[in-house]
C-alpha cells in the first residue's frame, strides 16, 4: 500500500511541477541532516511548498536520520529505524531529493551551485545546513587504517566491520560524544579505553568533582579512563595494530582508534565563496538566520550566531523554523539563542547540566551535594540574591533535571533554600509540580514544545504520552523530558476529570496488580471465588486467562484441574500453540539449548512419524507444527517417556534461557554459561507471569547469547556475573539495563528471584518487563532500591514466594498424559473419534504446511 | 423454538461431558457445531467454523460476557460472537449459524434439520 501511494504521489508531483514552473522560486538546500529535514518540514507546514521548489543536495547516501540516536544503530543495526523522513514526505510536490550528491562550489554571482559530479543547479535562495565535521587532532599517524570518527552511519558501519577483528578499542576525547563512542565499543565486546587531554571527563558540561565521579563510575563499568593524557604519535604496535605514544615512556596498544575530539563547523563552501565567517569558523548569521549574502541562509551546527556555535540539535531546530518562516515572509519566530542544557545517560550513568553549570555569572553562588558511596553528585548555581536558579550539574542521579530546568528557564522564584533543591530526602525536596508551570514553559527543548502546546493536544483528545509524542513531537528526540510530559499529561487529564483507569475489563474494577494483591492477601484459590468477592458478570477472554495466570503465579496448581480449566485460553487448555489452521505446535523444553544426540533423534523420529513441520526456534529449541488436538497426548507421551518436559511455549511464562557455549568449549569463555542457563531455566520453568519471559546467559562480554535483548540477561566477566534486566527484542526492541555487576552464582539466583517476583506482583496484564520498567515510577533507580537495597523490606518475602512456586513445579504434560480423565478432553468431536475433516496441506521445501485459502479451494474441488 | 418446520433432534453427548464454562466440537450429519455449556448450565450451539480463519476452532474459544451479551471469543483472532444470535460483535456483516439445543435427561440434543 505504502509503496503504491508513494508512486502515485511522485507522478503527481511531476505533472504539477510541469504545469506551473514559472511562478515558483528555486530553493537549494545543501545538507540533509537533522536540521535540514526540520527546515523542510517547517517550510511544508507553512505552505512554503506552494511558492518554492526545493532541491535537496545530500552528501550522504541516506536521507536525514536521527544522529542524536546514532548509537542505537550498534544494537539495532537498522538504519531505517533511525530515518527522520516520514513515509511519503519526499513525494510532496515541490521537493526533489538528490542523495550522494556533495556540493563542491557556490558561485554567488551566477547564483549557481556546482556539485562534485559537475552538475550545475541555479537558485533564488540557498540554505546551508552542512552541519559539522569531527575534528581529528593533528597527531602523526592519525590517518592509519582502523582510525575512525563517529558522526555518520557509514562511520558506524566501518567501526562495526573493524571490531570483528579487534580486541582493544580506544576513544580519543572524553566529552559527551567520546563517552557515547566508548559505550559503543564496549558493547561491541572490545576492551575499551578513553584518552582525554583535559583533567576531567565531559569538561564542557560538568565540573571537577562531577567529572571525577563520572570517571569512577565509568571505570567501574569496565572502561579504562586516562585523563590528563595527550597523544604524541600513533605508530605500529607490538601486540596490537597501533601503539599510542603518550610521551614519558607511557603508551597504550590498541586495535581501533575512534577520534571524538570535538566538532568544527562544515563551512568550507561558505569560506570559498567569501561569506562572512567567525574567527574560529562558522557562518555568521543574524536573528533571521540570514548570512552576509541576503539570499543565503545558514542553519544548524554550521551557523554562528552572536559568536556562538550551537552543537546541539534543539537550537538547530529553532533556526530551521526561523529560516522557513522568513522564506514565507513571516517575521516570527526569530532566533534568539538557545538553552544548552543537556541530560543524558552515558554508559548507564545519568548526567545532566543545566544553564550556567560552571557558575560563571558574576556573583553566582553554588551548593553541592556529594555522596561518594552512592555515587551521586549534584550542584546548583544560584544568583547573588539567592532567589533564582542559574544552573546545575547532576551526576549519578538526574531525576531532578526537569524540575531544575524549569526553575532555571522560567526564572521562577526558588521555592526554598537552594540546598533543599538537591537534598537527598527526595520526599522533602520542594518539588515543582507540573501545575506550577506557566503555559509558556518549554517542556521539550529539542522540539520546542511548550506546556500550552501539550494542553492543546490534550484538549484535542490526546490521552497517552504516545499520543502527545505523535502530535507534538514532545520527547521524540532525546527523551529527556518524557517524565515531565507524563506529569503534565496526568495533571491535565485529572483537571479535565478524565479518569485514567487501568481496570482489566468490565468484570473487575481493578488493575492486574490489584487483582494479584487481592488473590494473595485473600488467599483466593479459584476464579469463581474471585468473581464472587470482587467482580461481576461472567468474566471474559481478558480476565479469565489473567486470573488463571495470577492464581498460578500465587499457588501453582495444575492448570487443567477442574476449577481452572475453563479459564485457560485454548493454548493453555490444550498445552500447545494454536496455529492458523487450528492445529497445535509442540515445543519440548531444551534447557539452555543443550541437547544430547539421542534426544535430538527422538524429536526427529516423532516429527517423522506424525509428519510434523519442523523448525528451529530463535530460543534454541525445536518447534514441531501441525499436531491435531487428538494427537497431542500420544505425541507428548512419547516425548515425556524420552525425558522431555513441556516448554511452556503456549503460556505467559518463562520461555527459554538461551546460552552461548561459554567456557564449556569457547576459547574466550570465562564462565560456564550453559550450566548457568540450564540451572536458571530449570529453576523458573513453568513460572506464570504477566507476559512471556525470555532470558539468556553469555559466557563473556562478547555476548553471543544476546542477553541484553532479554527480560533477564546474564553476562559473565572475570569478576562474576553481570545482570541485565528489562531488555526486549521483537516488535519494540529495548536494550536491557545493567541492574548489578559482579555477582556470585548464589547472589545471581537470589537477585533474579526477587526481580521476577517483583515484576509478577506489580506488572499490568500483558506488560513485558521493558514496558513495565518504563512505566515504573522512579525507573531503574527505584528498581535497584527495591531489589538490591530492599527498600520496601519485601526481599525475603519475594524469595519465599518464588521458592513456593519452584517447589510446586510439575510438568503439565507429564501430569496430563498420566491422567486418563484429562486425556479424554483432547478430542476434536465430543461424539466421534475422527479428526477434523477440514485440514488441507501443501508440501513445500520438503515439509507440510496448511494450504492458503486459494489453494484450499482447489484442493477441495480435487477431492470433491 | 416457534417454527413451522419440524426439527430433527440428534443426541450428541452427555451433559457432564462438557465442563461448565467450556465448549466441545460436535460432528453433525453435515458439518460441525460448537456446543457450549455456560457456568450456570445453559447450553448453546453455533457453527464450529471461525469465519475469519476458516478453521474449525470456535468450540475451543473462551466464554464470557461483554456488556451483558454472552459471547464466545474466537481462539485465533479473538473476535467475539454472541452465543444467542451468532452475531460477531466486531463485524456486523459476519455471523455464525445458531443451532437449537436442548437437554433431555442426561443427554444433550442438537437440532439438525
Ligand atoms: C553520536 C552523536 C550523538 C549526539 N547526541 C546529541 C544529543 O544527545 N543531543 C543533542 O542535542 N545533539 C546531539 N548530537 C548533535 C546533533 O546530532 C547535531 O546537533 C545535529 O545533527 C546538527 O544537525 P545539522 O543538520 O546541523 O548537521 P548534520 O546532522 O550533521 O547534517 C549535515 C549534513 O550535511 C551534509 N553535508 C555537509 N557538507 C555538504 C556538502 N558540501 N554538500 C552536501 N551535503 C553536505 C553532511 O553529510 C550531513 O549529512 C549528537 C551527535 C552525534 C554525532
Ligand atoms: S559470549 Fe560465549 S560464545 Fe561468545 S565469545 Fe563469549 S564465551 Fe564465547
Ligand atoms: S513474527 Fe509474526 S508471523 Fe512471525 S511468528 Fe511472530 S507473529 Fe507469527
Amino acid at each position: 500500500m505504502g509503496f503504491a501511494f508513494t508512486l502515485f504521489n511522485s507522478w503527481q508531483a511531476e505533472t504539477v511541477k510541469g504545469d506551473i514552473p514559472m511562478t515558483k522560486q528555486k530553493v537549494l538546500l545543501v545538507g540533509h541532516g537533522m536540521v535540514g529535514q526540520r527546515f523542510l518540514e517547517a517550510l511544508a507546514d507553512r505552505g512554503g511548498l506552494d511558492h518554492y521548489d526545493v532541491t535537496i543536495l545530500c552528501a550522504e547516501s541516506r536521507p536525514a536520520y536521527d544522529r542524536v540516536g546514532l548509537t542505537r544503530y550498534f544494537t539495532e543495526r537498522d538504519a531505517d529505524a533511525l530515518s527522520l523522513v516520514p513515509d511519503g514526505f519526499m513525494a510532496q510536490p515541490g521537493l526533489t531529493l538528490k542523495l550522494s550528491t556533495r556540493v563542491r562550489e557556490i558561485d554567488r554571482h551566477a547564483r549557481v551551485v556546482i556539485t562534485e559530479a559537475g552538475e550545475r543547479l541555479d537558485y533564488d535562495k540557498l540554505v546551508l545546513a552542512t552541519g559539522s565535521y569531527p575534528f581529528v587532532p593533528p597527531i602523526d599517524g592519525n590517518d592509519r587504517p582502523n582510525c575512525f570518527v563517529y558522526r555518520t552511519l557509514d562511520d558506524l558501519d566501518e567501526i562495526i566491520a573493524a571490531a570483528d577483528q579487534a580486541r582493544i578499542g580506544t576513544v580519543v576525547g572524553g566529552g559527551l560524544l567520546g563517552l557515547e563512542a566508548a559505550k559503543a565499543l564496549h558493547d561491541l565486546g572490545l576492551e575499551t579505553h578513553v584518552v582525554e587531554f583535559a583533567p576531567r571527563l565531559m569538561a564542557v558540561q560538568v565540573d571537577d568533582l562531577g567529572g571525577g565521579l563520572l570517571k569512577d563510575k565509568i571505570q567501574a563499568l569496565g572502561v579504562t579512563v586516562h585523563t590528563n593524557t595527550g597523544t604524541r604519535a600513533i605508530v605500529d604496535g607490538e601486540q596490537h595494530r597501533h601503539r599510542m605514544d603518550f610521551g614519558e615512556d607511557r603508551h597504550l596498544e590498541t586495535d581501533i582508534i575512534v577520534f571524538s575530539a570535538g566538532i568544527r563547523p562544515e563551512d568550507s563552501l561558505a569560506r570559498a565563496c567569501g561569506l562572512e565567517l567567525g574567527e574560529r569558523g562558522g557562518v555568521v548569521i543574524d536573528d533571521y538566520c540570514v548570512t552576509s549574502d541576503p539570499d543565503i541562509f545558514a542553519i544548524g551546527e554550521v551557523a554562528l550566531w552572536q559568536g556562538r556555535i550551537f552543537g546541539l540539535v534543539a537550537p538547530g531546530y529553532q533556526m530551521a523554523e526561523t529560516a522557513a518562516a522568513r522564506l514565507c515572509a513571516d517575521s516570527e519566530p526569530s532566533f534568539q539563542g538557545a538553552d544548552m542544557s543537556t541530560k543524558l545517560k552515558l554508559m548507564g550513568v545519568d548526567v545532566a547540566s543545566v544553564g550556567d553549570a560552571h557558575g560563571q555569572t558574576p556573583g553566582a553562588r553554588s551548593a553541592v551535594f556529594f555522596d561518594q558511596s552512592t555515587g551521586v553528585y549534584k550542584k546548583v548555581v544560584v544568583s547573588e540574591c539567592g532567589r533564582k536558579l542559574l544552573g546545575a550539574v547532576l551526576v549519578g542521579d538526574a531525576n531532578d533535571y526537569g524540575n531544575l530546568l524549569q526553575l532555571c528557564l522560567n526564572q521562577i522564584d526558588l521555592p526554598g533554600e537552594a540546598a533543599a533543591l538537591i537534598a537527598p530526602a527526595a520526599g522533602d525536596a520542594p518539588m515543582l509540580g507540573a501545575d506550577a508551570l506557566p503555559d509558556s514553559a518549554q517542556i521539550c527543548s529539542c522540539n520546542n514544545v511548550s506546556k500550552g502546546a501539550l494542553c492543546a493536544a490534550i484538549d484535542d483528545g490526546a490521552t497517552t504520552v504516545g499520543d502527545l509524542k505523535a502530535c507534538t513531537k514532545a520527547s521524540a528526540t532525546c527523551g529527556g523530558c518524557a517524565a515531565l510530559v507524563k506529569q503534565v499529561l496526568d495533571s491535565e487529564l485529572a483537571k479535565r476529570g478524565v479518569e485514567v483507569n487501568n481496570h482489566v475489563c468490565e468484570h473487575f474494577p481493578y488493575s492486574r496488580q490489584e487483582i494479584y494483591h487481592l488473590v494473595r492477601v485473600g488467599e483466593i484459590k479459584t476464579f469463581d471465588e474471585l468473581l464472587e468477592k470482587h467482580g461481576s458478570g461472567d468474566g471474559c477472554d481478558i480476565c479469565k486467562p489473567l486470573a488463571a495466570s495470577v492464581l498460578a503465579s500465587c499457588w501453582n496448581d495444575y492448570v487443567l484441574s477442574k476449577p481452572h480449566a475453563s479459564l485457560q485460553d485454548t493454548n493453555d487448555y490444550f498445552l500447545g500453540n494454536m496455529q492458523r489452521d487450528g492445529t497445535y505446535s509442540i515445543v519440548p523444553r531444551v534447557p539452555g539449548g543443550e541437547i544430547t544426540p539421542d534426544k535430538l533423534i527422538v524429536l526427529g523420529e516423532v516429527a517423522k512419524k506424525y509428519d510434523l513441520y519442523t523448525k528451529i526456534t530463535g530460543g534454541q529449541r525445536v518447534d514441531l507444527f501441525g499436531a491435531r488436538v487428538e494427537q497431542l497426548p500420544e505425541i507428548w507421551k512419547i516425548l515425556v517417556d524420552a525425558g522431555f518436559e513441556t516448554g511452556h511455549a503456549y503460556g505467559k511464562s518463562l520461555r527459554t534461557v538461551k546460552s552461548c557455549v561459554g567456557s564449556t568449549w569457547c576459547r574466550y569463555g570465562v564462565k560456564d554459561s550453559v550450566g548457568t542457563a540450564i540451572q536458571v531455566e530449570d529453576r523458573y520453568k513453568g513460572l506464570r507471569s504477566p507476559h512471556k519471559i525470555k532470558m539468556a546467559v553469555s559466557g563473556c562480554t562478547r555476548e553471543c547469547a544476546e542477553a541484553q535483548s532479554k527480560d533477564v540477561g546474564v553476562i559473565a566477566t572475570d569478576k562474576g556475573w553481570n545482570l541485565y534486566v528489562c531488555g526486549n527484542g521483537g516488535m519494540r526492541p529495548r536494550h536491557a539495563d545493567l541492574l548489578v555487576s559482579d555477582l556470585s552464582d548464589q547472589q545471581l539466583i537470589r537477585t533474579i528471584d526477587r526481580f521476577l517476583m517483583f515484576y509478577i506482583r506489580t506488572a499490568d496484564r500483558l506488560q513485558r518487563t521493558s514496558v513495565w520498567l518504563e512505566n515504573l515510577e522512579g525507573g531503574l533507580d527505584y528498581l535497584k532500591q527495591v531489589i538490591l537495597d530492599d527498600s520496601l523490606g519485601i526481599g525475603d518475602e519475594l524469595e519465599a514466594q518464588m521458592q513456593q512456586v519452584i517447589d510446586t513445579y510439575q510438568c503439565e504434560w507429564k501430569t496430563t498424559v498420566e491422567d486418563p480423565q484429562a486425556v479424554k478432553r483432547f478430542k476434536h468431536f465430543v461424539n466421534d473419534d475422527v479428526a477434523d475433516d477440514n485440514l488441507h496441506y501443501v508440501r513445500e521445501r520438503g515439509q507440510r504446511r496448511p494450504a492458503y485459502e486459494h489453494e484450499r479451494i482447489e484442493l477441495v474441488q480435487q477431492e470433491g | 423454538m416457534n417454527s413451522s418446520v419440524t426439527l430433527e433432534w440428534k443426541a450428541v453427548c452427555k451433559v457432564d461431558e462438557i465442563l461448565p464454562g467450556t465448549g466441545v466440537g460436535v460432528r453433525l450429519p453435515e458439518g460441525q457445531a460448537a456446543l457450549f455449556r455456560t457456568r450456570d448450565g445453559q447450553l448453546h450451539a453455533l457453527d464450529n467454523m471461525d469465519p475469519f480463519s476458516r478453521a474449525n476452532v470456535i468450540s475451543r474459544g473462551l466464554l464470557g460476557s461483554l456488556g451483558g451479551t454472552r459471547v464466545v471469543a474466537s481462539p485465533l483472532y479473538k473476535q467475539h460472537f454472541c452465543l444467542e444470535t451468532g452475531k460477531c460483535l466486531e463485524d456486523e456483516t459476519v455471523s455464525l449459524t445458531v443451532y437449537p439445543v436442548r437437554q433431555r435427561g442426561e443427554l444433550v440434543e442438537v437440532a439438525v434439520g
